[in-house]
């Protein structure tokens, strides 16, 4: 958990992760013949799509109408969400994987009832530095360490995320002392005496806190049954997802909180006490070498051994996990939440998951 | 019942349901001229049925007042001539809004939002012509204040930004909530309530719309603050 110097293994290939995108400019602005070919680009996972359009617009100038650029992404004719990272729209919407993930740009005709305003780069600085303001209130019950940031320092942050620089990110994210995240059972492994209240003093060493997360989840239910991913229904509108954009707090006093905990905080209703009956069956099946179908809300990972928790629910459930995706990967649901956090999390300090569920019965509202 | 003294003020969900009965309630007592306030339940959750206590506040329908002599620079006077009819100076009143029955009417949509991140109400807006057609920033800061208007140009990315609303989905302009807490936190513990050493969760969205209002030159009666002991 050594923040100081390089960052962990899992934290590199994170800021080192990136979508093969072949973008496509839109028929309706194609003004020359031929068609001009896609553009092929690597687009960071931690980043944003309109900072990729310096490097794609050459590909396409020669072809535009006249006027002036509003550039917008769009995905089987889902406007995409600019302030939302390029890894989370790809792991949300790409139900199966599609490399390379083929999107349509735009020149022209920007949805502004459907997306908000991006005026190129600047635009998304400022989303980016209002989510990291929001995730400091969360985590400080303050903005002040953001606010308080020299003119230098906030350039070098958000240049270290337009250049997916991570030494450079680590190096003065760490003067914001929005710390690392620990608990009780991780403290009592490292043997350190280091406080469990939130912090907004300003020690030297980055504090270890409990309290409250920041997380961003994005839901997407499937409400067919549904074998291969590739059959997913496509997203033809943001209707079909639910955001929800809610703190996250840890607790427990000498058990680990794992990510299962978390992603049952915000999400109670899917986790009822169903599992109860079906416990001693799990184990039985476990026991056999196969995986469970079932998650155990008695079990702690020091009883449990190996649950694989990819699946969850009971048919008695009107909505199910399917699974959930962050930074591309299906973690286990046994992971204690604070190494999720740290490793996993985006520059602006938000940790985003995409959760895949399956509505068993038709909504009724 | 928050205690005042260690009071950072926030408040939590439930709190925001019951300050936002208490407000719809003395809203509809008062009976301004604008239209009611009406608790909007919802869940972001699919698949399942909402909870009555999760939700916003909604008013909409709002056609804002037309500014009182007083609260104008020199310059923009010559632009108010152009809106507002020449009767409109029979009806201004301190105490009651006044409606501007002129043909370019502007409506306004206002959410109140409760904010888990920086747990304080959030206000979303939208503007529209009367035929439904979405107004942008550069017609909104004719419809509002002077001073407002500055800050909407001066300040684009921190004080009143578009965004998506939580809600629907959908972008909606919002006043940003950073610094609620600081402003809410002398609000309340400087009011006249000596001997009284905790804040009612009721006055929270009173006092709080007492400000943000001002912002779109909606001035809430001062009775209307006094009055929440009766409640």
């Amino acid at each position: 958990m050594d923040s100081k110097g390089g960052g962990t293994e899992a934290q590199k290939f994170v800021w080192e992760g990136a979508i093969p995108l072949q973008i496509h400019l839109h028929d309706s602005e194609v003004t020359t013949l031929p068609n001009p070919p896609p553009a092929l680009i690597l687009a960071p996972r931690l980043g944003y799509l309109p900072l990729l359009v310096p490097k794609i617009k050459p590909f396409f100038s020669n072809s535009l109408p006249p006027g002036v650029d509003t550039v917008w992404f769009e995905y089987k004719g889902l406007p995409l969400k600019w302030y939302i990272p390029t890894g989370v729209l790809f792991d949300l919407l790409c139900a199966e994987a599609e490399r390379p993930w083929n999107l349509t740009v735009h020149f022209r005709g920007y949805p502004g009832n459907i997306l908000t305003p991006c005026e190129g780069v600047d635009s998304v600085k400022w989303s980016f530095i209002n989510a990291l303001k929001e995730a400091a209130y969360i985590i400080n019950g303050n903005c002040k360490n953001i606010m308080n940031m020299s003119q230098s320092d906030q350039a070098d942050l958000w240049h270290s995320v337009l250049n997916g620089n991570m030494e450079a990110y680590l190096r003065v994210s760490s003067k914001l002392k929005l710390g690392t995240i620990g608990d009780d059972y991780s403290l009592k492994l490292n043997s350190t005496s280091k406080s469990r209240q939130r912090t907004s003093d300003t020690d030297a060493t980055a504090p270890i806190r409990t309290g409250r997360i920041p997380v961003r989840l994005y839901i997407r239910s499937i409400n067919e049954d549904i074998d291969d991913l590739e059959d997913a229904p496509i997203v033809d509108s943001w209707d079909k997802i639910s955001y929800i954009n809610r703190p996250v707090e840890i607790w427990g006093e000498g058990k680990c909180f794992t990510l299962y905990n978390a992603v049952k905080a915000l999400l109670p209703e899917l986790f009822a006490d169903k599992h109860l009956l079906t416990d001693n069956v799990s184990k039985a099946e476990m026991e056999d070498g196969q995986q469970s179908e079932e998650i155990s809300s008695l079990r702690s990972p020091e009883e449990g051994g190996e649950t694989s928790t990819e699946h969850a629910g009971s048919p008695l459930d009107t909505a199910e996990i399917k699974f959930l995706r962050i930074q591309g990967i299906e973690p286990k649901m046994e992971i204690p939440f604070g190494w999720v956090v740290n490793n996993l999390m985006n520059p602006e300090h938000y940790l985003h998951i995409c959760v895949y569920i399956k509505v068993v019965e038709p909504i009724t509202i | 019942m928050i205690s005042i003294s260690s009071w950072d003020g926030t408040l939590s969900a439930a709190e925001f349901y019951v300050a936002a009965c208490a407000f719809s309630e003395l809203w509809k007592k008062f009976n301004l001229a604008l239209p009611q306030w009406s608790w909007i339940p919802s869940s972001k959750r699919p698949g399942i049925p909402f909870n009555h206590v999760e939700g916003y506040l909604s008013m909409e329908n709002v056609i804002l007042p037309s500014f009182e002599q007083e609260d104008y620079q020199g310059d923009d006077l010559m632009e108010k001539e152009e809106y507002s009819c020449s009767n409109v100076d029979e009806f201004i009143d301190d105490a009651i809004l006044v409606q501007n029955y002129c043909h370019e009417v502007n409506h306004y949509d206002f959410h109140i939002v409760y904010s888990t991140s920086y747990r304080v109400p959030v206000l979303y807006f939208r503007a529209y012509r009367s035929d439904g057609q979405t107004l942008l920033s550069d017609k909104i800061e004719k419809d509002i204040p002077p001073n407002s208007a500055k800050l909407l140009t001066k300040s684009k990315w921190t004080f009143i930004t578009q965004e998506d609303h939580p809600q629907l989905n959908r972008p909606w302009y919002t006043l940003h909530p950073c610094g609620t807490t600081d402003w809410m936190k002398l609000l309340l513990t400087n009011e006249d309530s000596v001997g009284q050493d905790e804040v009612a969760s009721e006055k929270y969205l009173v006092s709080w719309f007492s400000v943000v209002g001002q912002v779109f030159g909606l001035k809430i009666p001062f009775e209307m603050l006094g009055n929440i002991g009766t409640l």
